[in-house]
């Protein structure tokens, strides 16, 4: 049974929903910038749920007022890596939290072929099951 | 908006428009009433935030009608010499361009060369493109812009931080508004040799110097600003100091004014204190005497000559 159809990634926000308009990127950024936090863009052919750190489009952009900067950087950032996956993230950081507080996929590439479960016998009959992604079967780079 | 939607909105070709109910729902009217109390004297400038208020209303009022046209072009030039007011028109610029709808926020990011030239090789265009994101939204304002451009060494970055900033003044006019500042007949040099750059900038605005009259109103402004007032005859003493600091050197305008009366704020203060076993009244610690102007070294210089 498929639950998921097309193998979409599901990773921080929205991202069961239908992808983010243009428009509806730029109102969620709006409400990062009001709430005083520092967004960045990220990308990365790795789609393993633990894979953690992105590599960074650039520096995360602090003391902006308007969307229509990273905008840009978001768009810079299609153009050069149009097939990986971009996100953007929001970093708060007011002492105690000083640690991201959103993150959403604002690209993804055209064929996502999902993830297989591999199961591992240890200790007798135990098994170990883990989840590995197709695309990462290719070498960096070449993978979608 | 969907198209659908906006469609809706468009109202029929002979419907009345209140230019009068547009005006009084921006409240920009405000803005210019304030404009008119606390600047002094620069009547071009404000004949042309006038013009350029009244152009952004109209082109709303257009709107209802679903006659689109192009946004215009809004980048400025402020020119004139040290003290005439660009920076301040400048803050206020931003927030009637906010008012009018055209800015989204309305915040002003004053730099320097300083703040977009980098120092070596490939520092200078992420550092240009960063002043430029936090300004999108609101106004640019680079003040001594002509610094930018230092024809004498070949090998400087700041041609490549006017790039950047050409390409988006074009790209994203939406976005941000640029206003350079800066002395006329550097400024005019600069232009000369960016030819681009003119080009883009669709208003070149000069600012004139004040005549002594608006000065001493300019005077009276900032100390009732600062809860002072000029004596009788201080006010007399000031305005004969003023034609006398006009004519000496490194004369600023309005910064002149500021920097003389600090240093008459300092001198009655002095002057307080030398009258001592006198009770003081809140009318001594506000007014401004005739003695505490008279001391000036200008009027010495002046009795020389």
């Amino acid at each position: 049974m498929m639950t998921n159809p097309g193998n979409r990634l599901t990773q921080g926000q929205f991202s069961f929903l239908p992808d983010l308009t243009d428009a509806q990127i730029a109102a969620q950024i709006k409400y990062a910038l009001k709430n005083g936090w520092a967004v960045s863009v990220e990308y990365t052919d790795d789609p393993h749920p633990r894979n953690t750190y992105w590599e960074m489009f650039g520096m995360p952009m602090f003391d902006l007022k308007d969307p229509a900067g990273i905008m840009l950087e978001i768009n810079n950032c299609r153009k050069t890596f149009p097939n990986y996956y971009i996100r953007v993230t929001a970093f708060n950081s007011s002492r105690g939290v000083e640690s991201p507080t959103m993150s959403y996929l604002v690209n993804r590439p055209k064929k996502e072929p999902g993830f297989g479960l591999s199961r591992q016998e240890v200790d007798g009959r135990s098994i170990r099951y883990t989840i590995h992604s197709y695309a990462t079967d290719k070498p960096e780079g070449e993978r979608y | 908006m969907s198209e659908a939607k906006q469609a809706e909105t468009t109202l029929p070709d002979d419907a009345p428009v209140d230019l009068e109910a547009e005006l009084k729902s921006s409240n920009v009217q405000e803005v210019l009433d304030q404009l008119d109390r606390e600047l002094i004297g620069l009547k071009p400038v404000k004949t042309r935030i006038r013009e350029i208020a009244a152009l952004l209303l109209v082109d709303r009022l257009r709107k209802k009608f679903a006659l689109s046209s192009e946004t215009p072009t809004l980048h400025m030039n402020f020119t004139g010499n040290p003290g005439t007011g660009k920076t301040t028109v400048a803050l206020r610029m931003a927030e009637i361009l906010h008012r009018l709808g055209y800015v989204r926020e309305g915040h002003l990011v004053s730099v320097t060369r300083d703040d977009l030239v980098g120092q070596y090789i490939g520092h200078t265009a992420p550092k240009t493109k960063e002043v430029i994101k936090k300004a999108m939204g609101g106004v640019l304002f680079i003040d001594e812009a002509y610094y930018l451009y230092k024809p004498e060494n070949e090998r400087d970055y700041g041609a490549e931080s006017i790039e950047i900033l050409l390409q988006v003044m074009e790209n994203n006019r939406d976005d941000l508004v640029v206003i350079l500042a800066g002395y006329k007949d550097r400024m005019d040099k600069f232009f000369h040799s960016n030819p681009g750059m003119r080009s883009r900038i669709a208003h070149h605005i000069d600012f004139p110097d004040y005549s002594p009259n608006e000065l001493l109103a300019i005077a009276k402004l900032m100390l009732a600003q600062q809860n002072y007032r000029f004596s009788a005859e201080g006010e007399k003493a000031f305005a004969e100091y003023i034609p006398l600091r006009m004519k000496m050197d490194h004369f600023a305008n309005a910064r002149s004014v500021r920097n003389a009366l600090d240093r008459s704020r300092l001198r009655q203060a002095n002057r307080l204190f030398a009258t001592k076993g006198r009770n003081l009244t809140r009318n001594d610690l506000i007014t401004i005497e005739a003695e505490d102007i008279m001391v000036s070294r200008v009027f010495d210089e002046a009795d020389k000559k």
